[in-house]
């Protein structure tokens, strides 16, 4: 039997978190390679739509990592997206899927190392909870 | 406009347990603006519902769809083919849109996702408050443009009691005393002499106690 | 044209100072308190406010109690309040009140519901005091129901009293209030228990000035504390009060609180005697320490045989 390996995504902002995600590259730096990037133009966009989506579709975890706090370009969107994931995490809490599996980071675009450290710790912690409890059940038929 | 709040998750999925496919019904007419259940939020509720049900061990499959509005039949009718094969329909209107699925639908479990709970208006982005208390009387004209009925926990018309302090409500620090926004409206528009007159018994017939009420408008009836 | 025997009108119109105090009846059916309670005070008040349902907890009836205080020697002063009884039930307890006996009412809005001990009750509030003031006049002085119907015959012939609080806000217009309270019809005026003195000076200079005094009977209220606790409680707790921390200091420094207490009590009566004008007599309100009124009154040189006549005009 194969060893669990988690499947995570995490939405980067294209200033800071993708940038240093290009860093951490740039270094050579090994980290987990579980986590797949999905690039955003601000942490600001993501909507919790997007992150149900990607847990429905079978990640075992999600991150959401954008720039340091009063740094974003945009000046609030950090700050709306730490909110919204805030109230995503009840959500998959009331679900039973555990809002543990949902996080969000600060980073700024010269902490490639950071950015390993991250991804890292996000599959160490996933890699602990266990594989998602919606892979191994069939879904009810598509959304409307 | 009217302003809902979305029940807890749990309640709901309870509302369906014994479901296989179920409508979750969206509309876009106050609930979109008080952000409780507009399209964006009946697809998270209807994302949230199936994952909590496959967790579960019995997956429910959903159908979305947001009305233009829940309180007009021609929009409930619009729905039809939508609601012909579930098993029941979630509704996340205020207590009309339910209703009138309820009556156009007679053979499908309606059921609320809201509690609605008053009429108001935001007070800044992702605040909502009670503002109009719908007595089917109106006298902001005379208090200044400021409702007691519904803003007076007491519905004083000749006010304030002797619990106002401060400019605050004897119920509670977060509540204004209205009465002190009242007479600091008229002092300022120079009409302290309104507050001198004795406000008449209120007629509550034209409210709530006296019955469902209805508005008609003959000119405009086909 | 008015016919009350209201033995609290009369001394009022005498001209004497005139004394209450305040019974709040018990959260169970046994009469026992509210008897002793009047039998302790029928000597020396003139009459007995009787609560309803203060700070919204459910207690036996004013009426009921009022009636077990009128049975007993003292004449009770009817308290009704808006919070849980609308126009019908209101105009219902008015007449079954009179025809008991009970000759004065005084008319509240009531504390909300939040305060008691149902805070999940359907408020009523169908009227709010000023209209309930000026209705029950009219059922005397015009002989008609609420709804404007006029009696047959025996309508009820209420002495009409209601609150002040010089201690709410806006301060500006609480003199307006109480002045709307008396043009509604107003008779006789108890006022929230004093204790920021300054304020209460002030707030009955502005009465006089317009002359409130001479059209109806001011009382002024006043609690005795039996110790910083309870000064604390009613400076927090209850809506609309001021208490000053001094008074607070005073109390909890006292070797011995209750006789502060009555100190404090005695200072303020004899204070408002001498410096303020237009108060027509006093409101002790001694909840659960009805034994000190007695003493009160002594101390205060407020006896029925030594009362003079109202002294500042």
């Amino acid at each position: 039997m194969k060893a669990f390996e988690p499947q995570i995504i995490a939405f980067c902002c294209l200033n800071c978190a993708y940038s240093a995600a290009d860093l951490a590259g740039s270094l050579r730096l090994q980290y987990a390679p579980n986590v797949r990037i999905v690039e955003m133009p601000c942490t600001g966009a993501i909507d919790h739509r997007v992150l149900l989506q990607a847990f429905e579709e079978g990640a075992d975890g999600v991150f959401v990592a954008g720039c340091l706090e009063g740094d974003c370009h945009y000046l609030q969107g950090n700050t709306r997206a730490e909110k919204r994931v805030k109230a995503l995490q009840k959500i998959l809490d009331e679900t039973g899927l555990g809002g543990e599996r949902l996080e969000m980071f600060n980073l700024s675009t010269a902490m490639g190392a950071r950015f390993a450290q991250i991804a890292n710790e996000m599959t160490e912690r996933i890699r602990l909870l266990g594989p998602s409890p919606l892979k191994s059940k069939p879904k009810g038929g598509g959304p409307g | 406009m009217i302003i809902a709040e979305q029940k807890p998750l749990k309640e709901v999925a309870d509302f369906i347990k014994d479901c296989n496919k179920v409508l979750v019904a969206g509309c876009g007419g106050c609930v979109t603006v008080c952000l409780s259940g507009g399209e964006k939020e009946t697809e998270i509720l209807a994302s949230a519902l199936r994952i909590k049900r496959r967790i579960e061990g019995k997956p429910l499959e959903t159908v979305t769809y947001t009305a233009t509005r829940q309180c007009d039949p021609e929009f409930i009718e619009a729905m039809e083919s939508v609601v012909r094969d579930v098993d029941a329909v979630i509704s996340l209107a205020c207590g009309v849109g339910p209703q009138y699925l309820a009556e156009r639908y007679q053979d499908k479990p309606v059921y609320p996702a809201l509690n609605t709970k008053f009429a108001g208006g935001s007070r800044t982005h992702g605040v909502w408050e009670e503002y109009c208390g719908l007595c089917g009387d109106c006298i902001l004209h005379r208090t200044g443009g400021i409702c007691p009925v519904i803003r007076c926990p007491k519905s004083i018309l000749n006010g304030p009691c002797g619990g106002s302090q401060n400019g605050k409500c004897e119920i509670g620090q977060e509540v204004d005393c209205v009465w002190q926004l009242i007479h600091d409206r008229l002092k300022r528009l120079g009409r302290l002499d309104l507050l001198k007159e004795i406000a008449p018994l209120k007629d509550w017939s034209k409210s709530r106690d006296g019955g469902p009420r209805r508005m008609t408008r003959e000119d405009v009836m086909i | 044209m008015k016919l009350t025997c209201s033995k609290f009108e009369q001394i009022l119109k005498s001209g004497r100072l005139a004394l209450t105090a305040e019974i709040g009846p018990p959260k169970h059916t046994s009469p026992e308190g509210v008897i002793s309670n009047a039998r302790l005070l029928k000597d020396c008040v003139d009459a007995a406010n009787v609560t309803d349902c203060q700070s919204a907890v459910v207690r036996m009836s004013s009426m009921a109690a009022s009636l077990h205080i009128l049975q007993n020697g003292l004449e009770p002063i009817f308290q009704v309040t808006c919070r849980d009884r609308n126009r019908i039930a209101i105009q219902s307890d008015l007449l079954g009140a009179y025809s008991l006996g009970i000759k004065n009412v005084l008319c509240l809005s009531g504390d909300h519901q939040v305060f008691g001990n149902h805070p999940t009750a359907k408020n009523v509030y169908d009227l709010d005091s000023v209209q309930l003031i000026q209705l029950t006049r009219r059922m005397r002085d015009e002989k008609l129901f609420f709804s404007g119907e006029a009696f047959k015959a025996y309508e009820p012939r209420f002495f009409v009293g209601a609150v002040a609080n010089p201690f709410a806000d806006p301060f500006e217009y609480r003199v307006d209030r109480l002045e709307k309270k008396i043009n509604a019809g107003a008779e006789f005026i108890q006022t929230q228990c004093i204790y920021d003195m300054e304020r209460f000076y002030r707030f009955m200079e502005m009465c006089t000035r317009r002359g409130l005094h001479e059209r109806a009977y001011i009382l002024a209220g006043v609690i005795p504390l039996k110790n910083w606790r309870a000064a604390r409680y009613i400076q927090t707790k209850v809506p609309g009060m001021i208490v000053p921390e001094d008074i607070i200091r005073r109390l909890k420094d006292a070797e011995d609180p209750k006789a502060e207490g009555l100190d404090i009590c005695v200072e303020q009566i004899q204070y408002i005697r001498e410096q303020i004008k237009g108060i027509s007599g006093f409101h002790i309100m001694a909840i659960n320490w009805e034994e000190a009124v007695s003493g009160i009154i002594r101390r205060a040189g407020l006896c029925r045989s030594e009362t003079p006549d109202k002294e500042k005009e």
